[in-house]
């Protein structure tokens, strides 16, 4: 903790302040199929169409499916981080399986090294809690992201 | 009633300082007609698509008040392919004996850029850099590398013939041949795909005028027939863009391997006997994908295939014979229109120094754009 305040970028994304914390997703309540997020509200199931659900909180654990990297600054909107095109760090993402449940987009490293030698398919990752921005304040803006279980510095 | 197309019109892809996408669209019109040797009062109904023009319809300001029905269409990237399948049907169903269809663009410079909304998606989504469609290009080549031994060098192989192609196309906007080494050189953009491995958004406008087969005979333009065209939205397990969950478990086949079944089933023809191909290049990366999602190749094969040089235009199947996207750039509503225009060319045997020898007799379209829609048309002669 850097002792500056932090938010979340959204609420219901992620159980957040906690020790544990956890992606919020939702199962659907007729097939059983997860997603993430629990969202759009009202929600429908993508699979059978289903409208009611149940909020779970999906595994902190999981496997690299496939990943890319971000080496320039995104269209900003929607992209609303503080930095400029000039102070832009590339960022990996990728889409991580949670076993059993389902796979994820997320952002794979907060300001690391976006270096792809480091990352492969099938690695495994752990949920992180990581700001992405940061308000005119000083606020922290803090979004879900995974991280490499072996290789981290 | 079998349609046929009998005319093909392209305003050149690029940039173009002020002139509007409308008029480009105008342009390509009139070059369409006069291929076909009709006259604007004689088309009975029309289908136009654009992403940045908000009424391309009003393109009849530009053509004459002759009050036939325009209906706009919009498919993202797949969009031309709707307004020829459209256009197609109305002859089919014998609702009409000519009609036409028109795509224009004229993009801002730079990668796509809107708010998750439109795609129906959160806004965090966005907010936290998220929201690229560059990202899935770049994720779903790097896992198929991974599965199927794709090299780095079959993407810039695939990229530098594109631009060869559009070297010897006036009509294209990348003329400038690149070595495999210069596109490896290239900067990084989403790994593994490089600067000089993606199309880029830019300006242009086609047309294409088709009649009904058994009237033909009465216009300028060699029929060319549409066999088939079909159209597939994703389903539930494919690896789609814009999607921030995806399930767990087998993953169903890509909009574009449905599209592409139905319209073979529908021609009557196979992929093998496909002797040119227009495939969705918005990066090197989905060229070498489509070419296995549309039956033509084993995944795999496409590393062998780019080696050998077998989708060159001298080759056994030329893969985008006109630069593709990578040598034309994207203007979205009339992306689709511009493969037509280099099929019927091709099929016709008046493509030039592009032509593919040995007289082709098919020609297969593929269009994939978000958020996960294929298009696919098969031409015969």
């Amino acid at each position: 903790m850097t002792g500056s305040r932090q938010v979340p970028v959204a609420e219901g994304l992620f159980t957040w302040p906690s020790e544990d914390p956890r992606l919020i997703g939702a199962r659907c309540a007729e097939c059983g199929l997860a997603a993430f997020p629990a969202g759009p509200d009202p929600f429908t199931c993508q699979r059978c169409g289903g409208t009611g659900f149940t909020q779970t909180l999906l595994p902190d654990r999981g496997t690299l499916w496939t990943f890319t990297t971000q080496d320039f600054r995104p269209p900003s909107p929607p992209y609303d981080g503080a930095d400029t095109a000039e102070t832009f760090q590339p960022y990996a993402l990728g889409y991580v399986e949670l076993p059993g449940e389902v796979m994820v987009e997320a952002r794979l490293t907060f300001r690391g090294e976006p270096d792809p030698a480091r990352l492969a398919i099938g690695q495994p990752m752990r949920l992180a809690i990581v700001p992405y921005s940061v308000g005119a304040d000083g606020t922290e803006i803090m979004t879900f992201a995974f991280t490499p279980v072996i290789g981290e510095a | 009633m079998e349609a046929v197309i009998i005319g093909v019109g392209l305003h050149p892809f690029g940039r173009f300082g002020g002139k509007s996408a409308m008029d480009m669209a105008a342009d390509a019109v009139r070059a369409a007609l006069g291929d076909a040797g009709v006259s604007w009062p004689q088309v009975q109904a029309g289908f136009v698509g654009s992403l940045e023009v908000y009424n391309p319809d009003a393109v009849i300001g530009r053509l004459g008040l002759t009050g036939v029905p325009l209906r706009g269409v919009f498919n993202g990237c797949a969009t031309a392919g709707t307004a020829l399948a459209m256009a197609a049907r109305a002859i089919e169903t014998g609702e009409h004996d000519l009609t036409i269809a028109i795509g224009m663009d004229k993009h801002p410079r730079g990668a796509f850029a809107a708010d998750p909304s439109v795609a129906g998606l959160p806004s965090w989504y966005g907010q936290t850099g998220l929201f690229l469609t560059t990202h899935f290009f770049g994720m779903k080549i790097n896992r198929y590398m991974h599965d199927h031994g794709i090299t780095d060098q079959t993407l810039a192989g695939v990229a530098a013939k594109n631009f060869r192609n559009a070297a010897g196309n006036e009509n294209a906007w990348r003329r400038t041949p690149l070595s495999v080494a210069d596109i490896l050189a290239s900067p990084v953009l989403n790994y593994p795909l490089r600067q000089f491995m993606y199309c880029g958004p830019d300006e242009g406008a086609g047309a294409v005028v088709l009649c009904r087969a058994d009237q033909a005979h009465k216009y300028a333009g060699r029929p060319v027939r549409v066999r088939a065209c079909a159209l597939r939205s994703r389903r539930i397990g494919a690896f789609e863009l814009q999607s921030p969950s995806l399930p767990v478990g087998a993953h169903a086949p890509s909009p574009t391997v449905d599209a592409s079944r139905e319209a073979y089933e529908i021609a009557g023809i196979g992929p093998q006997d496909v002797a040119v191909a227009q495939l969705q290049d918005t990066d090197a990366g989905s060229e070498i994908i489509h070419m296995a999602e549309n039956g033509l190749c084993k995944d795999g094969e496409q590393e062998r295939m780019i080696a050998d040089g077998e989708t060159e235009i001298g080759g056994r199947l030329p893969v985008n014979t006109d630069g593709g996207l990578i040598g034309n750039g994207e203007p979205i509503g009339a992306s689709g229109l511009r493969q037509i225009h280099e099929l019927v060319r091709q099929l016709r045997g008046t493509a030039g120094a592009r032509q593919v020898a040995g007289e082709p007799a098919v020609g297969y379209a593929h269009l994939y754009g978000a958020p996960g829609v294929s298009a696919v048309t098969i031409l015969s002669i």
